[in-house]
This record gives structure tokens, C-alpha cells and sequence, in this order.
């Protein structure tokens, strides 16, 4: 289970994130959603401790990152690795084959070796649909296949929580399923998620909760049904209408 | 005219036919004992003070920022001539006497790092964000990013502009000529200063550096041809 508690991050004096508090219990889906700027990728680069936070604690199981007190570069190395990160801009290695893509982390990080490392990146990208590609570097590789590696390279690490920042953004809207597809399978598989997205027909039939978040607060939260249908707060109303 | 009359004295011609036949051994002898060997072992050890130069001047310590600018400074704005002869010349005076191949070493090794340090830092700072943030969020920490991810697409970018850098050093070697290491060009100076056939002996040196720097150019092709591989045509990295 993940708990953010008083979470607080700004860039000079802009306050991005303020004072969030958010629990995400093991195997539910949460989506993340609303205005641009409204500080949602931030909130999970902070999660992935891409960004440091000027406050607040972070736990993932029994582990721990409190930002109230000064951290080490090697805490957050390793809390990292409880996390997966998917990118919207995917951020494959392009010197890479996908295989290497996948193997990198357990040879580098893990310290496997190589043949241990392929046999369970040959299992990873066969399980997102990639068996035949393994040899192919990413600028062979399109878009929603690329994505699908990404993925396929966070879940090598074998990460306790997936993270996706908009991963379906930056794709053509004919292989935007194909990648929706491989995540509504981890979340079928039991994998906790939390998912920034513009795909509300994703959030409507995955997610367990949907957060509404604006200026860096969460402004409401709840099962899909009652957000979309029922929003409680002007802002998430005006939000949404917008979108249709 | 008068340049023809010289060129088709027959005299002219067989005197110059023997000079070729008989310096052109030393000239590929300075070449192979000591021009290349000069070039590579200072590029190599170049190449490690640049990147460890370029690392420093894009770390988060002030200290090493600021060792590596004036480094760079320091050599990039003075001739490499003048470093040359401080370092043979000049440091003898003060009880560093340093044999002339050493002496070029150093002085080419440390001009290498500085230029190349240069090309190196933009090659780094030429891969976007994004890599070191996906190393970053599979657990690697800074070096294992720099050494796995970073530096071999660096190295990609930078393979253009360094082999540029080691043909322009392979030209520079030359100036060794003037801390007496017994390259190509003092071999040249030699056997001029013997039969005054200034324009012929050192137009037969010319030609050995650019037979070097021909063959250089198409090893370089080679190697671009081969890392562009990983981009394709998409990659826009070269
Ligand atoms: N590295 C940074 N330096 C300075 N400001 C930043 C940085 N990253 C984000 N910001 C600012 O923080 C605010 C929140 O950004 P964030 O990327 O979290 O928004 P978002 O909700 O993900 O928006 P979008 O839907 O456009 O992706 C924005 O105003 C943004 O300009
Ligand atoms: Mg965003």
C-alpha cells in the first residue's frame, strides 16, 4: 500500500503541489486527472522521486522516504525501484534493442546476468505483445509498440506500484489501444496503478478511484461513476464538461 | 616560362628523383616511429582528461566547475606552440628536464582534453533529460545512468567532431618538430637543410600527412556508417 502524507513541492516560489495526502491501497487502479498545470505529473515524479519534495512523507509498503528531514541519494535510489515509471514521451534507450531496453535495469540494478535478465525480459515483452520485436531498436518500433516496451522495462524491476504519466498522449489515436490493452491487464493482474490520463472511458471502466486535482490540491475524489456523474465541485464540473 | 625550364631540365628531374628515392624511407620512418604513435597515445590519454574535464564542468561541485574552466581556459587561449616550449624548454630551468616524445605527450595530451572536453560536455548536454530520468526510475544511480545510458549515445554524437579533432592532432604533431622529436616534419628539415630542395622535400612531407589523414577519413566514415545504425534515419543525432 502507498501513503502520501502532506506531500508539498514548489519550483522557486511557485507551489505546485500543496500539502497533498493520498492513499492508494495495494492493487487498486487510480486515475489522476484534470486541468493542465494543475501539478498532476509533478505529484508522480514525486512518487518516483524524479522530483524531491520540500515536504511530506512518502511510504510504499514499509518503506519510507520522510522529505520533513533530509534524505540520502541511496534511500531514494532504492525506494525507486518500488516504483515503475511510464513516460508519455516513452524515453526508451534508442542505443538499445528492446531486449536490451528490458535487460538494462536487472543487469545494471539487480545484478543478474544476462542470460537471467533475458529469459524474464523475453517473458516481459511477451506478455505485452512484443515477442517477435525483441531484436528491434526503438526508431524500428512504433509508437504504441515503443510505449509497450517502456512498460515492459518498468516491469522488469518488478516495482510494487506502476506508475503512467498520460502514456497514451503521444500516440496515434489507432494504437492508443493497444497499449490500454497491456494496462487494463496488469490492473486485471492485481498491480497497483496510478494513472494521469485523458482516457475517460479507461478511468470509467479500470480505475477503482478517480482524483480530480487542480492548483495542486486534490479538489474531489471518488468511484468513477460519482466523478463523472456526479461531480460535487464546481470546478470539477466546469472540468469536465470541458472535456466533452 | 621559368618554372617549366626548371621542371624539364632532365638533370633537374633525375636529382629529384634520387632525393624522393632516398628520403622518402625517413619521412614514413618519422611517420610510423613517432607522428602516429604521437597522435594516438595523446588522443587516448586526451580523451580520458576530457571526459573526466567535461564531467566536472557539468557537476553540481563549484570546485571541480571552476578547476575545469580555467583548465580549459588556460590551454584553449594560449598556442600550443608556446605550451610546447614551456613545457621542453621552459621547465628545465627550473629542474624538470623531460625528454622530447614525453614532452609532446603531455603538451598534446592536455590540448586534446581541453578541445575535447568541450565536445564531449555538448554531447552529454545534446541527450535530452528524458534518459536520465528513465535510468533514474529503473534505479540507477548517477554513474551507472552516465556509464549505461548516457555516454555511449554521447559518444555516438561526438564521433564526427573527435575524429575531426584527432585528424587536425595528427596534422599538429608536426610541431613537435620544434622540441627535436624526430617526426615526419624535423626529418623533412633535415634532409632539406642538406640539398636546399626546400619546395620538393617538404611537399613530400605534406604528402605523407595527408596520406595519414586520407585513410583517417575513411576509417571515420566507417565508424559513423556503423553507430548510425542505432538511430536510423529517426534519430537525427548526426
Ligand atoms: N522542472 C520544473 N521547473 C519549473 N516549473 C515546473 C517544472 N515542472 C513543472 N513545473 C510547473 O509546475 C506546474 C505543474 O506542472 P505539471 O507538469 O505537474 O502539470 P500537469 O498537471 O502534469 O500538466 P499537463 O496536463 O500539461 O501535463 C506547471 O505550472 C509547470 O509549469
Ligand atoms: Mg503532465
Amino acid at each position: 500500500m502507498i501513503s502520501i502524507q502532506g506531500l508539498r513541492k514548489s519550483f522557486g516560489s511557485m507551489e505546485v503541489i500543496k500539502n497533498v495526502d493520498l492513499d492508494i491501497e495495494q492493487g487498486k487502479v487510480v486515475v489522476i486527472i484534470g486541468p493542465s498545470g494543475s501539478g498532476k505529473s509533478t505529484l508522480l515524479r514525486c512518487l518516483n522521486v524524479l522530483e524531491t519534495p520540500n515536504g511530506g512523507i512518502i511510504s510504499i509498503d514499509d518503506q519510507q522516504l520522510d522529505f520533513n528531514k533530509s534524505v540520502s541519494k541511496k534511500a531514494i535510489g532504492a525506494f525507486r525501484q518500488l516504483t515503475g515509471m511510464v513516460f508519455q514521451g516513452y524515453n526508451l534507450f534508442p542505443h538499445l534493442t528492446a531486449m536490451g531496453n528490458v535487460t538494462e535495469g536487472l543487469t545494471t540494478v539487480k545484478g543478474q546476468s544476462k542470460k537471467e535478465a533475458e529469459k524474464t525480459a523475453g517473458q516481459l515483452l511477451a506478455k505485452v505483445g512484443l515477442a517477435d520485436h525483441k531484436e528491434k531498436y526503438p526508431y524500428q518500433l512504433s509508437g504504441g509498440q515503443e510505449q509497450r516496451v517502456a512498460i515492459a522495462r518498468a516491469l522488469a524491476m518488478d516495482p510494487k506500484v506502476m506508475l503512467f504519466d498520460e502514456p497514451t498522449s503521444a500516440l496515434d489515436p489507432e494504437l492508443v489501444n493497444e497499449v490500454l490493452r497491456v494496462m487494463k491487464d496488469l490492473a486485471h493482474e492485481g498491480m497497483t496503478m496510478a494513472v494521469v490520463t485523458h482516457e475517460m472511458r479507461f478511468a470509467q471502466e479500470v480505475a477503482d478511484e478517480v482524483i480530480f486535482i487542480d492548483g495542486g490540491v486534490i479538489v474531489e475524489r471518488g468511484a468513477p461513476a460519482d466523478i463523472f456523474n456526479n461531480p460535487q465541485h464546481e470546478r470539477t464540473k466546469k472540468f469536465l464538461s470541458l472535456l466533452q | 616560362m621559368f618554372l617549366n625550364s626548371i621542371a624539364l631540365s632532365p638533370e633537374r628531374i633525375q636529382r629529384l628523383q634520387e632525393i624522393a628515392s632516398t628520403s622518402i624511407g625517413p619521412l614514413i620512418e618519422g611517420a610510423i616511429k613517432f607522428t602516429i604513435p604521437l597522435a594516438i597515445i595523446t588522443f587516448i590519454i586526451g580523451l580520458i582528461i576530457a571526459i573526466f574535464t567535461a564531467l566536472a564542468r557539468i557537476s553540481s561541485s563549484k570546485i571541480l566547475r571552476g578547476i575545469a574552466r580555467v583548465y580549459v581556459s588556460i590551454i584553449r587561449g594560449t598556442p600550443l606552440l608556446v605550451q610546447l616550449f614551456i613545457i621542453f624548454y621552459g621547465l628545465p630551468t627550473i629542474g624538470v628536464v623531460i625528454d622530447p616524445f614525453p614532452s609532446a605527450v603531455i603538451g598534446f595530451s592536455l590540448n586534446v582534453g581541453a578541445y575535447a572536453s568541450e565536445i564531449i560536455r555538448a554531447a552529454i548536454l545534446s541527450i535530452p533529460k528524458g534518459q536520465w530520468e528513465a535510468a533514474y526510475s529503473i534505479g540507477m544511480n548517477y554513474s551507472q545512468a552516465l556509464r549505461k545510458i548516457v555516454l555511449p549515445q554521447a559518444a555516438r554524437v561526438s564521433v564526427p567532431p573527435l575524429s575531426n579533432s584527432f585528424i587536425g592532432l595528427v596534422k599538429d604533431t608536426s610541431l613537435a618538430a620544434t622540441i627535436l622529436v624526430a617526426e615526419t616534419f624535423r626529418r623533412a628539415q633535415e634532409i632539406a637543410s642538406m640539398n636546399y630542395e626546400f619546395l620538393f622535400v617538404y611537399t613530400m612531407a605534406a604528402l605523407v600527412y595527408w596520406v595519414i589523414c586520407f585513410i583517417l577519413s575513411i576509417i571515420q566514415g566507417r565508424i559513423e556508417g556503423r553507430l548510425d545504425r542505432f538511430v536510423g534515419k529517426s534519430g537525427g543525432l548526426s
